[in-house]
């Protein structure tokens, strides 16, 4: 079994189910990365991964431990770190702020996880004192990562982490998701840049109307005559 | 030369001494209408009454110190007796939150359903308020009443026109620059004013980043009776205590609170003295100001007021027209919906 | 479904019989002089409940400044009826007239240029300043010197300009078209921002609409009170010396005196009884017609309704501006009821946010539950001082006579019906948010 798994998830709103029994999983130090057609279901899959979307079948092992009826922010003491799509950040405080508000469970010192962040994305460094709503597009969108692993999470969800990014900006944030992944956290992301996305994952699952389609490693999928065709635009 | 000095000190004594004590009043009013607002997201009616709340538990406390012999002349007895009102303020607030604010709080009504239920809120303490107080003028400063009196400024100076300034304006200036210095210090260096502001900038961020709600609103709300007793108290000492003005106090501090930006707490400061400012300088009467200044056959004949003293409240209405339809943000940007 | 109207309407019927066996036990066991007297101000209170509710009930606007649309009313009520002062218009009425004329023309400037010159920036608001201000500081000098000479004309009896002359009747339709007016300048404001600046800007209008009254004494008199506006209805003085009434009360063996109070009382009634129930149909018109439920689809789904091309602003500034005109229109009839016109008696709390009871414990959104709230809230504020003064006996009974602490609770006593207010309106926002008689929802 793998570190981190959703098997069999049923979930919807109301009366329409948008996952039908979909598995994702994913292991410590890898990226699993999730594409699928507009409406296949892939936030309603992070949602329910993390506990933002009840279950009504199915269940989320982390560690091998079932961790299906833990609320989102019992999930992040846990160890799960979650970048929602937008809003991710808290606009009107500084950088340095919004990091230290990611780790406000953390009850010990937070400084060499900060300086660890900072390795990580230097630019944040210099812009540690300014307000996250006045930064880029993809500055923002660094804080909302580094705001997540303060809490030294174990895996990190991310929600379309290049929304609305340069395709320049999207290789340098691609870039720091592998040098995350390396420190031995396991990543789940959704893409929209399918392509760009499945060639850093190790595991690629492809969502179709809430089913897993297809599910492979990243290259495989890439090279799947059939993906390309329907889902990467040939 | 003279005239110069003279028209500086009469100025002094009639906008500059009073409105600084009066912005410091609204300041500390519309911080607490702002912090609600950022909190937790509605125009709170009732502030008014929860001022006037603190100032009668202020009062009582005076009665009770008077008549047990216990006082710190030359300052008024008011200053012991304002944290006894803070608490009793902060105990009330955290009541109301119990049993009349949370259940809608967990039901995320909209705002305006809010709106109505502060109305309730308001009935009820004005009622309540009056019930126990009464509704007729009460004076509870005593101690000292001037630092300097306009005759003894007048002897020392030389000059015709007298500056005086009073214990109770110092001591609302003094006070209001330690709260407001303490609450931003609060708000910007420790963990709880952080986790106050991350949830007001972003709800779900605050709780996807394990912020308990629950907690927020709660030390807001003691923040927020420890404004309201303090502005209510300051007002009422420097003014006298009148339960209905209280009600009419709404109107200037939700001014002050839009002009400087709703929901940022720097603006609700600035937009405090804005306020008080402008209605102090569009309400004098600059006959003697100009008669000073200008050569004597210049002097006007009128009383050069551009509003008499009657419309101050018009003025703060005016102000918050024109920052609606200028700049509905407010001078420091707030939050719009 | 059908059953489920029925149903409703059964127990609107029950509650309004509830209402008036209220009113007739008050009748019987109190009198009939007092009953009549709380039935015209329910009435008054149920139109001014109705306007509140197209607000609020229909559109979801949040008017914390009914006091001051009711005040407008009641101020058109004593410049259309009083007689003009002939005195007072000589010293002055030239210089005001000028002055006016200058404030209007300033307001026309102010708006061409604030709404033709958009694309100045910064420059626009800085000409709007100089032209308003030197507008206002213009008018001033027409307006200062014939203000003073006004308010000197006999200042006892008069220092003011009067009014038209006119029938008192005519007030209630200028009434309301003097409080839509002012909606319709607040509206053009303030509909469109944020939810709560309307009821921010609404209460500070209401402020200064009666600072204005207070103290303008050329135009109001100020707080020196305008009595004896002319009425509707016969005198009782006039009644008791007129044959066919003596005759009458004689014939059934009635106390004259009383009698001819009741009957102006009933004249009354039947007035306002007809403006209240005219009002109601054209109410029940408008929210059963198309115009109607627009309304109540932009209430309900904002963003929905101007998705579908709904134009919300200007639907939502229809409907503020005809809300407070039925506002107005009960302000005149108030003040023509109370035979005078006295800015000081104006307070918030019972002015706008007793209407405001009214409507949420009658039911938002129900015409019928607007009216029924407007009688039974305005009924316990009058009893609630009943039950006030009991509580209070109660509670003080523990303590000697003639002390202090209780000589004080028995004074204060009256405040407690504010408190019983809040406490009801408090109870039914939680527990019954939909009030008495709530919307009907076919659809759901």
């Amino acid at each position: 079994m793998s570190f981190f798994v959703g098997s069999n998830m049923y979930a919807g709103y109301g009366a329409s189910m948008i996952l039908n029994g979909c598995d994702i999983a994913v292991d410590k130090g890898k990226i699993a990365v999730i594409v699928g057609p507009n409406g296949a279901g892939k936030s309603t899959a992070m949602k329910a991964l993390f506990g933002m979307l009840p279950l009504q079948k199915g269940s989320v092992f982390m560690d091998a431990t079932d961790i299906t009826t833990l609320r989102p922010e019992q999930r992040v003491i846990q160890g799960m770190g979650y970048v929602p799509q937008i809003n991710n950040v808290f606009p009107s405080m500084t950088v340095l702020e919004n990091l230290e508000m990611g780790g406000f469970v953390r009850r010990d010192d937070l400084s060499d996880t900060i300086s660890d962040i900072f390795d990580l994305f230097p630019i944040l460094k210099t812009k540690q004192n300014q307000p996250a709503g006045e930064l880029s597009g993809g500055q923002r969108q660094q804080v909302a990562v580094a705001r997540a692993l303060m809490t030294q999470p174990k895996i990190l969800m991310l929600d379309e982490p290049t929304a609305g990014v340069s395709p320049i900006v999207m290789d340098e944030l691609f870039d720091r998701i592998i040098d995350i992944a390396k420190t031995g956290v396991a990543i789940i992301m959704v893409e929209q840049n399918a392509k760009q996305a499945l060639q850093i994952a190790d595991t690629g699952y492809v969502l179709v109307q809430g089913e897993n389609k297809f599910n492979d490693t990243g290259a495989a999928l890439l090279a799947n005559a059939e993906v390309r065709q329907a889902f990467l635009g040939g | 030369m003279i005239d110069v000095a003279n028209a500086i000190t009469l100025l002094a004594n009639y906008i500059i001494v009073p409105s600084l004590a009066y912005g410091s009043q609204l300041a500390l009013g519309a911080l607490g209408i702002t912090l609600v607002y950022a909190v937790l997201r509605f125009s709170n009616f009732a502030h008014g009454e929860m001022m006037s709340f603190g100032t009668m538990i202020a009062i009582l406390m005076v009665w009770l110190f008077q008549s047990i012999g216990i006082s710190i002349a030359p300052l008024p007895t008011a200053l012991i007796a304002l944290p006894f009102s803070i608490i009793t303020t902060i105990f009330l607030l955290l009541i109301l939150d119990k049993f009349v604010f949370r259940y809608y709080q967990s039901q995320r009504v909209q705002p305006v359903t809010f709106m109505i239920v502060s109305v309730g809120v308001m009935f009820f303490l004005a009622g309540f308020i009056r019930f126990i107080i009464g509704t007729s003028k009460k004076n509870f400063a005593d101690g000292e009443r001037f630092i300097i009196k306009a005759s003894e400024f007048k002897q020392m100076t030389g000059l015709a026109e007298g500056l005086s300034i009073r214990t109770t304006q110092a001591i609302t200036v003094i006070a209001t620059l330690i709260l407001v210095t303490a609450i931003f210090w609060f708000l910007n260096k420790t963990r709880m004013g952080k986790s106050m502001r991350a949830f007001s900038d972003n709800e779900d961020l605050a709780l996807l980043s394990g912020i308990k709600p629950e907690r927020v609103i709660i030390v807001t709300w003691m923040l927020v009776g420890a404004l309201a007793a303090v502005a209510g108290t300051l007002y009422g000492l420097d003014k006298g205590y009148k339960p209905f003005v209280y009600l009419q106090l709404v109107l200037p501090i939700f001014a002050a609170a839009i002009v400087g930006g709703v929901g940022n707490p720097i603006g609700a400061v600035i937009g405090g003295y804005v306020i008080a400012f402008s209605e102090a300088f569009i309400t004098f009467a600059y006959k003697r100001f100009l008669t000073y200044l200008l050569p004597d056959e210049w002097a006007p004949d009128g009383l050069v007021q551009l509003l008499s003293t009657e419309y101050k409240f018009a003025v703060s209405f005016v102000l918050l027209v024109i920052v609606l339809l200028v700049r509905p943000t407010g001078l420091f940007r707030g939050k719009t919906l | 479904m059908k059953l489920s109207i029925t149903n409703s309407s059964k127990q609107t019927i029950f509650l309004f019989l509830c209402m008036g066996a209220a009113l007739l036990f008050v009748g019987f066991f109190q009198s009939w002089n007092l009953m009549l007297a709380i039935l015209n101000l329910c009435l008054i209170s149920a139109i001014m409940a109705l306007g509140v509710n197209l607000q609020w009930g229909y559109a979801g606007l949040f008017n914390a400044g009914i006091m001051g649309f009711a005040a407008l009313g009641g101020l058109a009520a004593m410049l259309v009826s009083k007689s003009p002062i002939a005195g007072a218009w000589q010293a002055g009425g030239m210089g005001v007239l000028l002055g006016l004329v200058v404030l209007i023309i300033t307001g026309i400037l102010v708006y061409l240029i604030w709404t033709r010159y958009a694309h100045k920036g910064r420059v626009r608001f800085w000409y709007v300043v100089i032209i308003a201000v030197a507008g206002y500081v213009f008018s001033r000098y027409f307006l200062d010197p014939a203000i003073l000479r006004i308010e000197a004309f006999e200042p006892s009896s008069s220092g003011y300009l009067g009014g038209a002359g006119l029938p008192v009747l005519f007030s209630w339709i200028i009434g309301g078209i003097l409080a839509a007016s002012v909606a319709f300048f607040i509206g053009k404001i303030t509909l469109g921002l944020r939810s709560d600046y309307l009821a921010i800007a609404t209460l500070g209008i209401s402020e200064i609409v009666i600072f204005i009254f207070k103290n303008e004494d050329w135009l109001t008199r100020g707080v020196k009170n305008v009595t004896g506006i002319p009425r509707p209805v016969p005198y009782e003085i006039d009644l008791q010396s007129t044959l066919w009434f003596q005759d009458t009360t004689q014939l059934i063996g009635l106390d004259l005196i009383q009698t001819s109070s009741i009957f102006v009382k009933l004249c009354y009634t039947g007035l306002f009884l007809s403006v209240l129930l005219a009002l109601l149909w054209l109410c029940q018109r408008a929210l059963n017609s198309p115009w109607g439920r627009m309304m109540r689809a932009i209430r309900d789904n904002e963003t929905a309704a101007s998705a579908m091309g709904k134009n919300v602003t200007s639907s939502h500034l229809q409907i503020f501006v005809i809300g407070s005109a039925i506002v107005g229109i009960a302000g005149a009839m108030l003040v023509t009821l109370d035979g005078q016109f006295n800015p000081s008696v104006y307070h918030p709390l019972r002015f706008t946010f007793l209407i405001w009871v009214m409507v949420i414990v009658g039911g938002s959104g129900n015409n019928f539950g607007a009216i029924l709230g407007g009688f039974i809230v305005w009924f316990f504020w009058i009893e609630a001082e009943t039950i006030g003064n009991m509580l209070v006996y109660i509670l003080t009974l523990p303590l000697a006579e003639g002390s202090a602490i209780k000589n004080h609770f028995i004074n204060t006593a009256p405040q407690l019906r504010l408190l019983i207010m809040g406490l009801v309106l408090l109870l039914f926002l939680r527990f019954s948010p939909r009030g008495l008689i709530p919307e009907r929802t076919p659809h759901k």
